[in-house]
């Protein structure tokens, strides 16, 4: 049981995917504008790399390994988390209309977002277990939301405040983006070596 | 090289059907009308009508909150088709006949800021900052949005001149063409 929590917190505070491995930053300066819209791109993504990562382990135990074809890894994830980000659509578009119209454009692109793929790989290369996997996803995906919803909240209070005019706009959230990853990288001493 | 070609066909061929079973599961029944309206209204998004886009305004004439006159750019064949679509007898007559109309730039007025550019919905507008700008006639709809956005009021609508390749003959029956109003040709 402690193993996976620490799992979990490892993933989502200290090997944060957007701020610590630097993974998923389109999403993470398009979508981060209002905290809604960021954290409903976070659900979405987390839903989809939660099933990519399972989904991943599963094809790589039952179908590359046993074939001996684990050359061919990087392009039936693709193909896995594709048709994931599709069925992700389908699935908005039934049950939330309104988060379908909001997440627009972004939502098929989550396809090619690279913390979901880089995400898949890095629990490959990490040897885990499929509860393991399943919980690498997950935690990775909460980190990923935690930090959307943060630095959507940022940027609203930063839209509302005084900037340099040399800085407003991109810039300055380009900053405050460096900033809090530099806090996170506090939490690397929380697990002793 | 035959596992990996036998397995991927059988991994995407498994994926497309369990796509296209879910595609039936959680499909949404939109309303046939709101797509047949959409396909009326021109598509360029341009919110002259108030509504985000031509999708969400073909919606708002489906459910009967928006008028079939709820498309400036489109004019009266835009309200005359859809009022054709819905089964309503609508009177156009105070609906004013402008015919397709194009954004044209006073280039003596011109100051290059690039308002008009940003906010023109086809792209239409040519011209770097500090330069005259240049409307493409055939690229522009006409919606108007860069004539509230011009700081000089350099921009106007006129309506499309009538060339020789533009020209028809007039209806018959109704005595004048219906692009430009008086069916003279003027070069």
């Amino acid at each position: 049981m402690t193993e996976y929590f620490f799992l979990i917190l490892g993933t989502v505070l200290v090997n944060n995917v957007v701020l610590v491995k630097f993974l998923g930053l389109c999403p993470f300066m398009g979508v981060s504008n209002k905290v809604d819209t960021a954290l409903g791109m976070g659900m979405a993504t987390t839903f989809v790399l939660t099933l990519a990562t399972a989904a991943g382990w599963v094809l790589e135990h039952g179908l590359l390994q046993p074939l001996g074809i684990a050359y061919l890894r990087i392009l039936t994830f693709i193909l896995v988390i594709a048709a994931v980000v599709q069925f992700t659509e389908m699935v908005i578009r039934k049950i939330s209309p309104t988060l379908y119209q909001v997440l627009g454009i972004f939502l098929p692109l989550i396809t090619t977002n690279c913390a979901v793929l880089g995400v898949a790989l890095l629990n490959i290369q990490e040897n885990h277990g499929f509860v393991q996997s399943v919980l690498y996803g997950f935690g990775s995906a909460a980190g990923f939301t935690l930090v959307m919803v943060l630095f959507a909240g940022l940027r609203e209070r930063l839209a509302l405040s005084q900037v340099p005019r040399a800085f407003t706009g991109a810039p300055v959230s380009f900053i405050t983006a460096g900033l809090l990853s530099m806090a996170f990288m506090g939490f690397a001493g929380l697990v002793a070596p | 090289m035959l596992e990996a070609i036998v397995g991927l066909t059988a991994l995407g061929g498994g994926l497309g059907v369990f796509l296209g079973i879910a595609a039936k599961r959680l499909h949404v029944e939109s309303s046939p009308l709101e797509g047949d309206i959409e396909a009326i209204l021109p598509g360029q998004n341009c919110g002259q009508c108030g509504y985000p886009g031509c999708a969400a305004a073909a919606a708002a004439v489906a459910k009967g909150e928006a008028p079939v006159t709820v498309c400036p750019p489109g004019g009266r064949p835009v309200a005359h088709a859809l009022a054709e679509k819905l089964c309503l007898a609508v009177d156009l007559s105070g609906f004013a006949e402008t015919g397709p109309m194009v954004a044209r730039i006073d280039e003596t007025v011109c100051i290059g800021c690039t308002k008009c550019s940003r906010k023109c919905p086809t792209d239409a507008v040519i011209g770097a900052a500090k330069q005259i700008h240049g409307v493409i006639a055939d690229a522009c709809t006409g919606c108007g949005a860069c004539v509230a956005a011009c700081p000089a009021g350099g921009i106007r609508l006129e309506p499309i001149p009538v060339t020789l390749q533009s020209w028809y003959w007039p209806k018959p029956g109704t005595g004048k063409t219906p692009r430009s109003g008086n069916g003279v040709l003027t070069q």
